[in-house]
């Protein structure tokens, strides 16, 4: 009792967890690559400060300008300042479940230690934004459309993403505390990834309320003033950068957790 | 050959993903424009009328806003066809001619005309600041 999830780093079975890695780790060389937790602590080390500082720095420099310095819109006038926060959000969001649903499969596939602790570092994180996304459209939706909310497909699907995400934490948290590989969690992530391009081209496919894209990366087109696509750009290279330092601060904490109980068990092993 | 076992659960991540995705692609076929937001004056052409309420969409054609009083005419467009419509109420900031527009409402089954309960504005993807608009607009009058 209490020490049952011993199997919560799968290794090898004649293999110590961290040092050195089974050679059957290494084959698919780019996959395994960062499957190594040493190897992936060495980097993060540097990597945290690094996303961090960036992050930081890129945040405020894009929201600085787009809230203060960049011109207000011909028809939606100060209101399109919303955007500024509401667009990082929304790809981050959605950017994050790609991360989550990847993780989610390595973690299916290799059961590599570091895949399932990146889902679960991803996934608290990606809601956040999902949810920041939703509230932040709604105070913009207001004053342009007239209403704070509508069930039209990108907005019901862009919801759904945001019940899918809070849907892996329960599930994951429920199976972490049963003791097991949080599998279940792990296929509920790449069901949910279907949603992805439901997102993306809901306002392609139907008619919707919400407009289509202003900004194509693939084609490098944009139907949005280059004075306001530069803070656009700034902010979103700075949330990207934030959400890549707060999942890896959070990697490293559960890492560094995961030590702690197994040294625990050791010693309880040991007195036993 | 012995298959490996994370090869095996590779294949078997690679098919369902596969099988869910084509299950997807169905499930949205099959939904098709029910999943619609609102119908555009095209959409409803040739069709039976439809008697519950509906959401119209298109664009408010130039020139065809009148208002008299609190009740509002005008025309939405899909520059297809067209379809008039009346409103009585509050509409939202960004109502305006040549812009996008959906309106809720019921189809009167003898005069066809719209009449509108609710009112929203829709916005397109274009960005920019009022001076780059003004000028433009400037320069679309010199040309036509």
């Amino acid at each position: 009792m209490g020490f049952a999830h011993a199997s919560s780093f799968p290794c090898p079975p004649t293999t110590s967890c961290l040092f050195p890695p089974h050679p059957a780790w290494l084959i698919p060389h780019l996959v395994h690559r960062f499957a190594n937790p040493a190897r992936f602590l060495r980097i993060a080390r540097w990597a945290t400060p690094l996303t961090l500082a960036l992050g930081l720095v890129l945040t405020t420099a894009g929201l600085v300008i787009g809230l203060f310095f960049s011109p207000p819109d011909y028809q939606q006038g100060e209101s399109v300042r919303i955007m500024y926060v509401h667009v990082p959000a929304a790809w981050l969001a959605s950017g994050g479940y790609l991360g989550l649903a990847i993780a989610s499969a390595a973690a299916l596939i290799w059961r590599h230690p570091l895949a399932t602790i990146a889902a679960r570092a991803i996934a608290p994180v990606g809601a956040a934004f999902a949810a920041i996304c939703l509230m932040s459209g709604s105070l913009w939706g207001k004053p342009t459309w007239g209403t704070y909310w509508v069930w039209d497909a990108r907005l019901t699907s862009m919801l759904v993403l945001l019940f899918l995400y809070l849907g892996y934490l329960a599930l994951s948290a429920a199976e972490g505390e049963r003791g097991n590989d949080r599998k279940g969690a792990a296929i509920l992530a790449l069901i949910g990834a279907v949603n992805l391009p439901i997102i993306k081209y809901s306002v392609e496919w139907w008619n919707t309320l919400h407009q289509g894209a202003s900004v194509s990366i693939l084609s490098g087109k944009s139907a949005m003033a280059p004075e306001m696509l530069a803070p656009l750009l700034i902010s979103v290279a700075g949330f990207s950068f934030l959400f890549s330092a707060i999942v890896l601060m959070r990697m490293r904490a559960m890492l560094a957790e995961q030590r702690v109980e197994a040294r625990s068990r050791r010693l309880a092993e040991a007195v036993a | 050959m012995r298959v490996k076992a994370k090869t095996q659960r590779l294949w078997l991540v690679v098919g369902a993903m596969t099988a869910l995705g084509g299950a997807g692609a169905l499930a949205l076929t099959a939904l098709g424009d029910k999943a619609t937001y609102f119908y555009a004056p095209s959409d409803l052409a040739g069709k039976p009328m439809p008697t519950q309420a509906i959401r119209l969409g298109g664009m408010v054609e130039r020139g065809s806003l009148m208002k008299s009083g609190h009740t509002v005419h005008f025309t939405v467009t899909d520059n297809a066809r067209t379809w008039p419509v009346t409103y009585e109420g509050i509409l939202p900031d960004l109502f305006r001619e040549g812009q996008g527009v959906i309106a809720e409402g019921r189809i009167d089954p003898v005069s066809r005309v719209f009449t509108a309960d609710t009112v929203l504005a829709k916005h397109d993807e274009k960005y920019m600041p009022p001076e780059v608009a003004g000028s433009m607009r400037k320069v679309e009058g010199k040309v036509t």
